[in-house]
């Protein structure tokens, strides 16, 4: 029962997270903030110099906004038209080449170039996507529902003495012989009745307990390294996969290695977001925690950064799964689809990140009984004939569709071998 | 059907009490029992007590369960490179090299760690086969026994300081010259390099020396052809082959290329079935002997003999021996040969410099050169001139050798005069030695500078002239080693390091840079086109040379002694890998030991067994202990156990070389059987490997073999192994194509016949299998039952060690066994191997016995065992009729918390197993067990779901075998030298699993069918080519 409510939850929280990660093809202006952060970040930034130039009215700069994007996806190419400004620059940045982004649409870079035509320096950045994923407050009974049980049972409770007291008088009326009362705490069937609530509870509580026994749910270690998912993921908008870039391919989802933090942080080295708070309420500083990184990254700001003088970070594992169960990231995110804070929760809201879901075998399996897989849109799951013919005969549920089970995804030896 | 009468063991044959008795119990322990048998009270552990024990343990197990979750690390790269994913596997193409093999394969690197070779299908020599030995070199990367540091007079340094020490040594030398004794170096750079080391130290040389010697070969093919090489044999052109006791698909030569080849001409097409003819002339009974359709034997001291009664029966003249049946042998094989000319081979194992002149005469009588025998491209793999060592190990006796600097060869081990040599190793000023252990060689010398293993070097090979292979590292080295090369370079005063030299020499060859990469990308470079086969000018002049030694040499004495390679153990390198030490001897069944091969006349005559008496073939088979017999030749003496092997020469016995190694090599050596090389001897300019006058006597005393023999017997009614392994002759098959089917119809009809029978023959359900559903297939003409698969099960599977002692009690764990089955003459019979794992039934009797439910069926096909939710009743291995299913008795995986479970159980070489740099070889994806819990084949499901994933993440079904593209290969599949096994979707009609099977349902069967279990596993019956029709069995 707890399991089920608590994915329903998570799964319309998760829904709500997708809408506001925005994964479609439509480019919003959060997107510049997200793709400025992903593709430019790690060398410009917009109020000073870094690596490139400061990009603050780059627009204004250059006369011909074509010549502005073709220089921005393909600036070598752009330079071998012989553009005065271009080279100009090319040459005063000592022939440092920009990275190619032949990916980028022009809506893209349109996107990023409005964010930093709109951006406003030290202004507090508004935290974009947060108000899109509250969930639906939900309204819980069970409180009710236990103090109404309370109230009849002491309701039936008072009847039954009353119900007593009546026959008794009823029977002294009538005469009859009735044995003297028994007060209700040595009355047999009251204790009989109690032990038997007494063990039902008891039995439910140990068997609970003993099934919550390796079960870390809510887990949240203090970490090496105060590092904010909501200010990375949520507020900056940096997409999960630019960080744990294996779950799309490997049965891990991997912590990134320091030379990807670094990355961004090279060039952002304080923290001028929102106050930081940590899980026991005390405020945590940012730039102190970005200097932390600088410790593991060796690295002085201002300085050119040897990568090979990193040492790795020892993060706290959150997530934990048996040894006997193999569990692949690729086969959920890339084939099954499914958003990551389906089972991590809201990553973008929390600041140390805590373990959301139960990650037991119920817990799995109940996901898999109702998740449909891509049935019609991967090509493996053609050779399923049968089931192709009976969606198309309604024999099987559309709006269910084919389930993770029904290809098989709860047997034993797709989790444990 | 009417078959011939299969038998496993000799308790088999004559039905006895001791056979019956096995045939029924799937465990051979009996249940516990209470000492007093005057009921649960007074027994050790009453009610009461029992129900504390409960109360206690389940109320500390809460406790200790209830404690805090330990607390665990994630520790990223701190630079992560570009091409590693952590949890995706890579794959580096490189070289195995042992001695002088080369071998290309592909190294699984997971996260780090190389965790198990396949072989390169690019390598046009193996085409993507392995070995046994091959498959199971990765564990000797992680080997314990490994040198870890670079020594002086045992005490460890640094290298920088060894280099100072031996360039002063070597200064010091004076006019004394420096020898390097190297096994064969098929390596083209190392070869430079070692030149280069001889330009620079003027007067030094090179001496090769191979443990197991090729020089009569060498010799022969110098004197008949001018050439001082081994030619390139081509298997697959020969209708008609004749080996002269070469083991060529287990030991001889190049045993995955023969494999390869061999197969093609034992595979049957069906609609117009030919096969090749494989005739054996052998003392013993060898891996390739249990394969011939004839086989004939012979003492060792007549090969010379047989060699010649071949060429005269050839060239049509009379013959000249004894034996009657072995006239009638050579007669046959020589009318064979003469009527395939240019489609016959004949090879001889022999190290004899005549006997090869003979059979080189013989190939030339055949026209075998240009077709079967290619001169075109020759082995580097076998360089070796045993008198070239000889004149070595006087040298150094005589004072004339100044050092030594000693790579890979072992003689204080392998060579038969090993004190001579000790002694000339006490004359040298220095030596030293580039072995990776301790070994016997290396104790002597006073520098060791450990060499990388293969998979952390940097190299080239090439195997045969214009085929290279190269070598790159899959891992950092892990201990403070060196490459032999890199030490000589530094020593001839080079500026460059190995790889650097290396790369120059490969850029130079591969076409610059991208040539180069491409080259280490695939690991090997195949010249651009095929050479077509040439032969070679042939000098007649030493035939009669040869004609006129063979026959003045002398007769065998009462007895003679083959000394021989196993599969597994080869001249010894691989003595210290436990799993090679576990494997099951293809032809004896044995493990852990070397012992004296007999034959059942002999044990008649010399200790009294007649194996066909029942009672006698009990008393020797039952117990593991097995009579000690001492074994005299060449002065010395050998005591060691007996086994009696049908199919050897009732005057010979066999022993195995490579055993008798001490802890040095690795506690999985140490102590294991003895070391036989000093029974060899030098015979004229070669080596010999014979003994042949010997004697033998009874000792009374007996020793234990860990025998596997009579671990796993079925209950098929008395002799009639028909129900599990067919097999025929292609007389039989091309007169009634129809017979194993129509078998099948028979036996079926009462049960809807072969069409209806998996509906009618039950009372259960019909399920539907959509999607995916597995099946294999096995040929068993394929088969040579080499072992590869069972030794890359092991790697793939986490499949535990479980030592000598474990073995004996019947508690071995391999998921994959090759039963070995006799039928015919027990003093010569015929053999057929087939490889028996979990048969992943549809309707499997395990599932529905098991009162937990760990073991159930998958909508894929797949017979599910979930680790987790076992309790170990062992009722599903006892209610398995093919006797696959492996229990953990002891907790050999170091998997359990409590060592306990470990301590006095389980012996060094298992502890050895779990050490920390040991286990560096478990894979990742495959659960260890522990203790309790029941195993077995999984067709390796980790692979299924690995190659499912991938199809699904490209959007398309899954390829299993379609245009040979592979989505899923399982691990015994993939290490097949000769494709024996198919695996694949039989839902897909396009896989070649369903191809296979349509395209051979006249020989195909499945196990014991008529029970009903519906095998996901097919075999193909074997069919061996003899002219005669089988026996029928009695009754």
């Amino acid at each position: 029962m707890i399991p089920h409510r608590m994915i329903i939850r998570t799964v319309v929280a998760g829904i709500f997270v997708c809408f506001s990660f925005a994964f479609g093809i439509t480019v919003k202006a959060q997107d510049g903030k997200s793709l400025f952060n992903q593709n430019c970040a790690s060398c410009h930034a917009i109020d000073k110099k870094l690596v490139g130039p400061a990009l603050m009215g780059v627009e204004d700069r250059w006369p011909n906004k074509k010549h502005l994007y073709e220089w921005i996806r393909n600036n070598q190419a752009f330079l071998k038209t012989g553009d005065p400004y271009a080279n100009k620059l090319y040459l005063e940045y000592n022939k440092t080449a920009m990275n190619l982004f032949p990916q980028l649409t022009d809506a893209e870079i349109g996107a990023i170039l409005k964010y930093i035509s709109d951006y406003k320096p030290a202004a507090a950045q508004p935290a974009a996507g947060a108000a899109a994923g509250e969930p639906a407050a939900e309204s819980d009974n069970t409180l009710l529902f236990g103090i109404l049980t309370l109230i009849l049972a002491v309701i039936a409770f008072t009847l039954m003495q009353v119900n007593s007291n009546l026959k008794k008088l009823t029977d002294v009326k009538e005469g009859v012989d009735s044995p003297e009362p028994v007060p209700f705490w040595r009355n047999k069937t009251y204790i009989a009745i109690v032990t038997v609530i007494l063990f039902l509870i008891g039995g439910y509580l140990t068997t609970k307990g003993a099934i919550g026994l390796g079960r870390n749910i809510n887990y949240e270690p203090k970490q090496p390294i105060f590092y904010s998912h909501k200010v990375h993921a949520g507020i900056n908008q940096i997409n999960c996969l630019y960080c744990h870039s294996g779950a799309m391919d490997s049965k891990y989802s991997n912590v990134p290695s320091v030379n990807v933090c670094m990355n961004c942080h090279m060039a952002i080295n304080e923290y001028k977001g929102e106050k930081l708070y940590n899980a026991d309420g005390e405020e945590v500083n940012g730039t102190e925690e970005i200097k932390k990184l600088y410790e593991y990254a060796n690295f002085t700001p201002g300085q050119p950064w040897d990568a090979s003088k990193a040492k790795p970070i020892e993060w706290t594992k959150i997530h934990m799964l048996p040894a006997h169960v193999y569990f692949n990231h690729s086969q959920h995110t890339r084939v099954g689809k499914i958003q990551c804070q389906i089972c991590h929760g809201e990553i973008n809201k929390m600041d140390e990140v805590k373990q959301v879901s139960e990650l037991s075998m119920g817990w799995c399996i109940n996901c898999h009984r109702t998740t449909q897989v891509q049935f019609k849109d991967n090509g493996f799951y053609s050779i399923y004939e049968k089931y192709h013919q009976d969606l198309k005969d309604g024999k099987i549920d559309s709006t269910k569709g084919v389930t993770v089970e029904m290809i098989g995804g709860t047997e034993c030896q797709k989790c444990h071998y | 059907m009417e078959q011939k009468k299969h038998w496993q063991s000799f308790g088999e044959l004559t039905n006895s009490e001791g056979y019956q008795e096995s045939a029924k119990d799937e465990f051979k322990e009996d249940l516990p029992v209470w000492e007093d048998d005057k009921g649960l009270f007074s027994a050790a552990t009453p009610r009461r007590d029992f129900l504390k024990y409960l109360g206690f343990s389940t109320a500390a197990a809460m406790v200790a369960a209830s404690c805090e979750v330990p607390v665990r690390k994630i520790i990223p790269f701190a630079n992560k490179p570009e091409d590693i994913i952590p949890g995706v596997a890579n794959y580096y193409a490189t070289t195995y090299i042992q001695d002088g093999e080369a071998v290309s394969v592909l190294a699984k690197v997971r996260d780090g760690r190389p965790i198990k070779l396949e072989g390169n299908e690019l390598s046009p020599i193996t085409q993507g086969g392995t070995s046994a030995r091959v498959q199971s070199s990765v564990l000797d990367l992680y080997d314990t026994a490994r040198l870890r540091f670079p020594t002086i007079d045992g005490k460890e340094t640094t290298f920088e300081n060894i280099d100072a020490e031996i360039s002063k040594a070597i200064n010091g030398l004076g006019n004394a010259p420096i020898v390097i004794l190297t096994t064969s170096i098929a390596s083209p750079s190392s070869k430079d390099v070692i030149n280069q080391f001889i330009a620079k130290h003027p007067g030094s040389r090179q001496v090769t020396y191979d443990a197991i010697s090729y020089s009569g070969m060498l010799l022969a093919n110098e004197a008949t052809y001018g050439k001082r090489a081994i030619p390139s044999y081509k298997f697959d052109n020969a209708k008609v082959i004749v080996s002269l006791g070469a083991d060529f698909l287990g030991t001889w030569l190049s045993p995955i290329e023969f494999a390869k080849q061999y197969a093609k001409n034992r595979k049957i097409n069906e609609k117009a079935p030919t096969l090749s003819k494989h005739y054996q002339f052998e003392s013993i009974a060898s891996l390739t002997g249990s394969n011939a359709d004839e086989r004939y034997l012979h003492r060792p001291s007549e090969t010379g003999a047989v060699a010649v009664a071949l060429l005269n029966a050839i060239n049509g003249q009379a013959i000249n021996l004894s034996d009657a049946a072995l006239k009638e042998g050579v007669k046959k094989a020589a009318a064979d040969l003469v009527a395939n000319k240019g489609n016959a081979l004949v090879v001889s194992g022999s190290n004899d410099v005549n006997v090869q002149i003979i059979v080189n005469a013989i190939n030339e009588a055949l026209q075998s050169g240009g077709k079967t025998i290619d001169w075109s491209s020759t082995y580097n793999t076998y360089q070796g001139i045993d008198t070239d060592f000889a004149r070595l190990v006087e040298d150094m006796n005589a004072g004339n050798v100044g050092a030594l600097l000693i790579v890979g060869a072992n003689p204080a081990y392998t060579w038969f005069d090993s004190a001579r040599f000790v002694a000339g190793m006490k004359k040298l000023k220095f030596a030293v030695s580039f072995n990776p252990k301790n070994d016997e060689t290396t104790q002597l010398c006073k520098y060791v500078i450990p060499n990388h293993h293969f998979l952390e070097s940097w190299g080239d090979a090439e195997p045969k002239t214009g085929y290279y292979s190269l070598m790159q590292p899959t891992i950092y080295p892990l201990f403070k080693t060196r490459q032999w090369q890199d030490s000589l370079l530094k020593w001839s005063g080079a500026s460059t390091d190995y790889l650097g030299y290396l790369k120059t020499f490969w850029t130079a060859k591969a076409g610059g840079e991208t040539g180069w990469d491409k080259a280490i990308q695939d690991g090997v470079l195949n010249p651009a086109t095929v050479p077509t086969p040439i032969g070679a000018a042939f000098n007649s002049g030493a035939v009669n040379g040869a004609l006129a030694a063979i026959a003045a040499y002398k007769k065998g004495g009462k007895v003679e002694v083959v000394l021989y390679q196993k599969v597994s153990m080869g001249a010894g390198q691989t003595a210290s890998n436990p799993w090679l030490q576990e494997m099951p001897d293809p032809v004896t069944r044995a493990t852990w030991d070397n012992y004296i091969m007999i034959s059942p006349a002999m044990a008649k005559t010399l200790l009294g067994i007649d194996l066909n008496i029942a009672r006698e073939a009990d008393n020797y088979e039952v117990t593991p202990a097995k009579p000690v017999v001492k074994v005299t030749a060449n002065g010395k003496s050998y005591s060691l156990p007996v086994l009696i092997i049908p199919g050897v020469h009732p005057d010979t016995v066999g022993i195995a070389l490579g055993y008798g190694r001490t802890k040095e090599i690795g506690k999985a050596a140490d102590g294991v059987g003895q070391n036989v090389f000093p029974l060899a001897s030098m015979s004229g300019a070669t080596l010999s490997f014979v003994a042949t006058d010997a004697t033998v006597e009874k000792t009374g005393a007996t020793y234990p073999v860990a025998l596997m023999q009579t671990h796993n017997v079925y209950t098929t009614p008395q002799g009639t192994r028909t129900e599990v392994m067919k097999e025929l002759t292609l007389k039989e098959f091309k007169k009634d194509p129809e017979e194993i089917r129509n078998d099948r119809q028979k036996e079926l009809a009462p049960f809807g016949g072969l069409k209806n029978f998996e509906k009618e023959g039950t009372i259960y359900p019909y399920y539907d299998k959509p999607g995916i559903h597995w099946g294999m297939n096995i040929d068993l003409n394929a088969c040579t039952g080499c072992g590869a698969c069972v030794i890359a099960c092991h790697a793939e599977n986490n499949v535990p060690v479980v030592g000598k002692p474990e073995v004996l009690r019947f508690h071995d764990m391999h998921w994959l066994r090759i039963d070995r089955y006799y039928s015919g003459n027990p003093d010569n019979p015929k053999v057929v191997f087939q490889p028996m794992m979990c048969q992943q039934c549809d309707n499997a009797p395990c599932e529905n016995v098991c009162p937990v439910g760990a073991t159930n069926h998958s909508s894929e096909g797949l017979n599910q065992m979930a680790y987790n939710r076992c309790i170990g009743t062992r009722y599903c291995a006892n209610n398995c009729p093919y006797k696959v299913r492996r229990f953990n008795w002891a907790d050999y995986t170091g998997a359990d918390s409590f060592p306990d479970n470990q301590r006095g159980i389980v012996n060094d070489v298992v502890l050895m197993m779990n050490d920390g740099l040991t286990r560096m070889v478990l894979n990742p994806d495959v659960t260890v067990r522990s203790r309790g819990v029941m195993e077995k084949c999984s067709f390796c499901v980790q692979r299924l779901q690995e190659g499912k994933l991938k199809a699904k993440k490209e959007s398309r079904p899954l390829i299993s075998g379609e245009d040979n593209k592979w989505d899923v290969k399982t691990a015994c599949q993939q290490a097949c030298p000769t494709d024996a096994i198919v695996f694949g979707n039989v839902n897909d009609s396009h896989s070649a699993i369903t191809i296979t099977r349509k395209e051979n349902e006249l020989r195909l069967f499945k196990s014991l069918e008529q029970l009903h279990v519906l095998p996901n596993v097919t075999y193909l019956a074997k069919v061996r080519n003899v002219d005669e029709v089988a026996e029928k069995a009695e009754g």
